[in-house]
């Protein structure tokens, strides 16, 4: 039997835009491309998200997937691209914003959830302030309120109360990670960004952390962005999935059939590396 | 491939419309597949596994559509390209929503997954246990989702875990821990709950009990009568024997084929 | 042909007022942006003067400025007139400026003060100058200063924000004693310079123009007449003076105002007012004297 020559990558068969889904999607980036220097980090990536649903965008280090999650937190502009959000408040192509009013709209809107707890967190101040900062820049002033909600937000995040003033310094990455979580779901965000929030966490407390974004988006329907390079993590949270490779999109579709019938070779050797 | 279609008229017990989605005049069927094909692109390998071509069937609201075929016919391959977990190469599955004629072939990924939650069930023998998720709530999740308020969503979630003979001390605990057996009578309750339009059933008599197995065929008469549509793939066909009103037979010879 | 005695003027052995004129005109230009944008730092040069850094150097370069030979000038160190540091200031600008010096709040026309606001309001004719040490008041939360910036830029004082509440949390109250930090114009946050909260509302609308200036830190801000100055507090946990409204001053009898704390061998303590020109006045008056007292932004204790 002789192997036939290898085809050319398929292109994804052709999709209908959606009928039934009346609901505007909450997230509509298109175009967006983005060199440094002659490194082409994104390539006219588009990605909608709709409420209530987990969007996985998985990819190897590299491929632009973290680039890409930092734009929507708008800490950095593409060359080109647009990017909508539907929230009060955000009208036209947010790349357009200044750096006050995009600082504002995320501060408000957005949550986000780094790998690295240096990136999110104040090392040097309490659990509890860590998260009454967020609402404290949303010009939160009344004490009690600060103080009752940032408990709130650390309970849902399932973090032990009875360390609500230590320092992140002084916990544990995975209690680092809740701390971020609390933070990020304080003000009740539109969208709660995830960049890969359980990387470098042993594999026990990696799936508590899971098993805690699995509970907050059962019980309150937070409509999320997750980016990691492990399979496994995607796999659990993700509703729909983008894979990503060399700054560009090579495959999009529903969870299951990302993991069963992957249609590209570059995710049909991630997801058979991983099985 | 043989292929019994089209199916004989829908029985008169099939005429009420599923209660679930105000579906449309009951004349209306319930999916029109034209045409579907499915193979594998194995990249790395560089091969292609045929799965199955030319696949086509009407169902009317309240008939069952039983799979046959003998193993790696494509069986579950089929129910799986129905729920869109895989993506044909050709054809049609028309989904007649109250929304309209949706092809499943090509809807938008959010029109599926939204889909799935309102008009097509997909019924296994593999539970995916979430975990600290007690029973009682797993099976009660989909009316949730459906806009029930809570309380009566979780008696009727009991309820059905009693059918199915679930023991009542394990409603509130995590199925996570739960024996294979009562794992399979957990996904059960909660994957027949809801009164969908279409439901896709995949071996779930296969290593269930006597009880169980009873309380399935029970389940799954009543939803037949409220005019849910069902396929199905059985080890033992027998089973659900009086609900069967046709068989679409999957051969292996002549739909499976490894190129060349 | 035109000689050149006629197009320049005598050497002089100093400048009038000890600054130079290009030296003044860069403060005054700094002093200018200071006031149209209010409490917002403004940076400028800081000459030196005949003084450390640290001892009041930006307040006296903008005394200098301010001064001319028609001037009255009260210089004050933690409110009182006659400490080595206040009364070596005063001299120097007598002396280089020619201008009159007072004690007296009321006669004054530039105050130059260290840590203290004095107890008598100040009219729309009188400039208040503050030496300040630290103008930043993000350095304990943002060192690096480039940073620091753009958080004025961004009004991004959340973490400013985050300390007073992590001190209500470990303590029950807000302990930041001096250098409260304020909101000016409801724009940006400032230092008001180490005075205690007790001065802080009477910058509050007031008629008199501040002007915080640090010599070291090369950074001016001011606080123009008629301008809001909000001392950063909860809603819920309102902001407080220092409780001195029920001391005695011990040698003047008054009560009500900012006092220092003179701790006595037996462990007690008794107290004295903080203004110390103030008290001087109060004593006369007592004694029978024709002594004017002007308004005071305090009354029984509490601000009017």
């Amino acid at each position: 039997m002789s192997l036939p020559s290898p085809r050319p990558a398929p292109q994804q068969p052709p999709r209908d835009l959606p009928r039934l889904m009346t609901t505007p999607p909450i997230l509509a980036m298109t175009g967006i491309s983005r060199r440094f220097g002659d490194v082409v980090a994104l390539q006219d990536v588009s990605a909608t998200v709709y409420p209530g649903e987990v969007l996985g965008i998985v990819g190897e280090s590299g491929s632009g997937k973290s680039t890409l999650l930092r734009m929507m937190n708008l800490e950095d502009s593409p060359d080109s691209g647009d990017y909508r959000l539907a929230i009060p408040g955000a009208a036209g192509n947010l790349f357009d914003l200044d750096r006050y009013r995009r600082r504002m709209l995320c501060a408000r809107h957005v949550g986000i959830v780094y790998q690295n707890p240096h990136l999110g967190l104040l090392m040097g101040h309490s659990s509890s302030g860590n998260v009454a900062e967020r609402l404290l820049i949303a010009g939160e002033r009344r004490f009690a309120v600060l103080g009752g909600r940032a408990r709130e937000a650390l309970d849902a995040s399932e973090f032990p109360l009875e360390r609500i003033d230590a320092r992140p310094i002084e916990l544990s990455g995975g209690m680092q990670q809740r701390v971020q979580l609390a933070k990020a779901i304080a003000l009740e965000p539109a969208l709660l960004l995830l960049d890969e929030p359980t990387t470098g966490l042993d594999v026990s407390v990696q799936a508590l952390v899971l098993d805690t974004l699995k509970r907050l988006q059962r019980d309150r329907a937070i409509t999320m962005v997750l980016v990691s390079h492990d399979l496994g993590v995607i796999r659990t949270m993700a509703d729909r999935v983008m894979v990503m490779r060399r700054g560009r999109v090579v495959e999009e579709g529903l969870a299951d059939q990302i993991f069963q019938d992957p249609q590209h070779p570059y995710t049909q050797a991630l997801v058979h590396a991983k099985l | 491939m043989t292929l019994q279609t089209p199916l004989p008229a829908a029985p008169p017990r099939a005429a009420p419309p599923c209660a679930a989605s105000g579906a449309p005049a009951p004349a209306l069927p319930v999916i029109e597949v034209e045409g579907l094909a499915k193979h594998f692109q194995m990249h790395h390998l560089g091969q292609r596994l045929d799965a199955f071509a030319g696949i086509g069937f009407t169902l009317m609201p309240g008939q069952f559509l039983l799979l046959t075929g003998p193993n790696g016919a494509g069986k579950s391959t089929l129910l799986r390209t129905l729920y869109r977990s895989y993506l044909p190469q050709a054809g049609h599955v028309w989904l007649n929503t109250a929304e309209g004629r949706i092809d499943l072939a090509r809807a938008a990924d959010v029109d599926v997954a939204l889909l799935r939650r309102r008009e097509i069930g997909f019924v296994t023998q593999f539970l995916i246990a979430r975990p600290r998720v007690a029973a009682e709530d797993l099976v009660a999740e989909p009316l949730r989702l459906a806009g029930a308020a809570a309380p009566e969503a979780l008696e009727t979630a009991r309820a059905a875990l009693a059918e199915f003979g679930v023991k009542r001390e394990l409603w509130a605990a995590y199925p996570s821990t739960f024996s294979g057996g009562e794992q399979q009578k957990v996904n059960l309750a909660r994957a027949l709950i809801l009164p969908q339009r279409l439901l896709l059933l995949d071996e779930p008599t296969a290593s269930l009990d006597a009880g169980a197995r009873a309380a399935l065929l029970r389940r799954l008469a009543a939803l037949k009568a409220q005019g849910v549509a069902m396929i199905g793939v059985f080890h033992h066909p027998g089973d659900v024997a009086g609900l069967i009103d046709a068989e679409l037979n999957l051969d292996s010879r002549e739909t499976r084929d490894v190129a060349q | 042909m035109t000689a050149l005695g006629e197009l320049t003027r005598p050497w002089q052995a100093m400048s009038y007022g000890f600054l130079d004129p290009s030296a003044k005109r860069e403060m005054r230009r700094a002093m200018l942006k200071a006031v149209a944008v209010p409490g917002c730092q403004i940076p400028y040069a800081s000459r030196e003067v005949p003084m450390a850094r640290g001892w009041g150097t930006g307040g006296l370069q903008v005394t200098l400025t301010l001064v001319n030979p028609g001037s009255v000038v009260k210089v004050i160190d933690q409110g009182a007139d006659d400490s080595v540091n206040a009364v070596s200031i005063r001299q120097f600008v007598q002396k280089v400026a020619g201008a009159r010096g007072t004690w007296d709040t009321q006669e004054a026309t530039i105050l130059q003060s260290r840590h203290r606001i004095p107890e008598e309001k100040l009219r729309e004719d009188q400039i208040l100058v503050l030496q300040v040490p630290n103008p930043e008041p993000l350095r304990p939360v943002q060192p690096n200063m480039s940073l620091a910036r753009q958080m004025h830029a961004d009004a991004d004082y959340g973490r400013l924000w985050l300390v007073l509440y992590e001190q209500v949390v470990r303590s029950g109250r807000i302990m930041q004693g001096a250098s409260y930090p304020a909101l000016v114009n409801g724009r940006h946050v400032m230092t008001p310079s180490p005075i205690p909260r007790w001065d802080l509302p009477k910058l509050d609308m007031a008629r008199h123009l501040t002007l915080l200036s640090a010599g070291r830190e090369k950074r001016i801000f001011a606080v123009p007449p008629f301008t809001r100055v909000q001392p950063l507090a909860f809603d819920d946990i309102p902001f407080r003076v220092e409780d001195h409204a029920s001391l005695v001053c011990h040698r003047s009898g008054v009560a009500g105002f900012f006092m220092n704390e003179i701790p006595q061998p037996d462990g007690s303590a008794r107290h004295e007012l903080s203004d110390s020109h103030f008290g001087i006045k109060a004593i006369r008056r007592s004694e029978g004297e024709a002594v004017e007292i002007g308004e005071t932004w305090y009354r029984n204790g509490a601000v009017t």
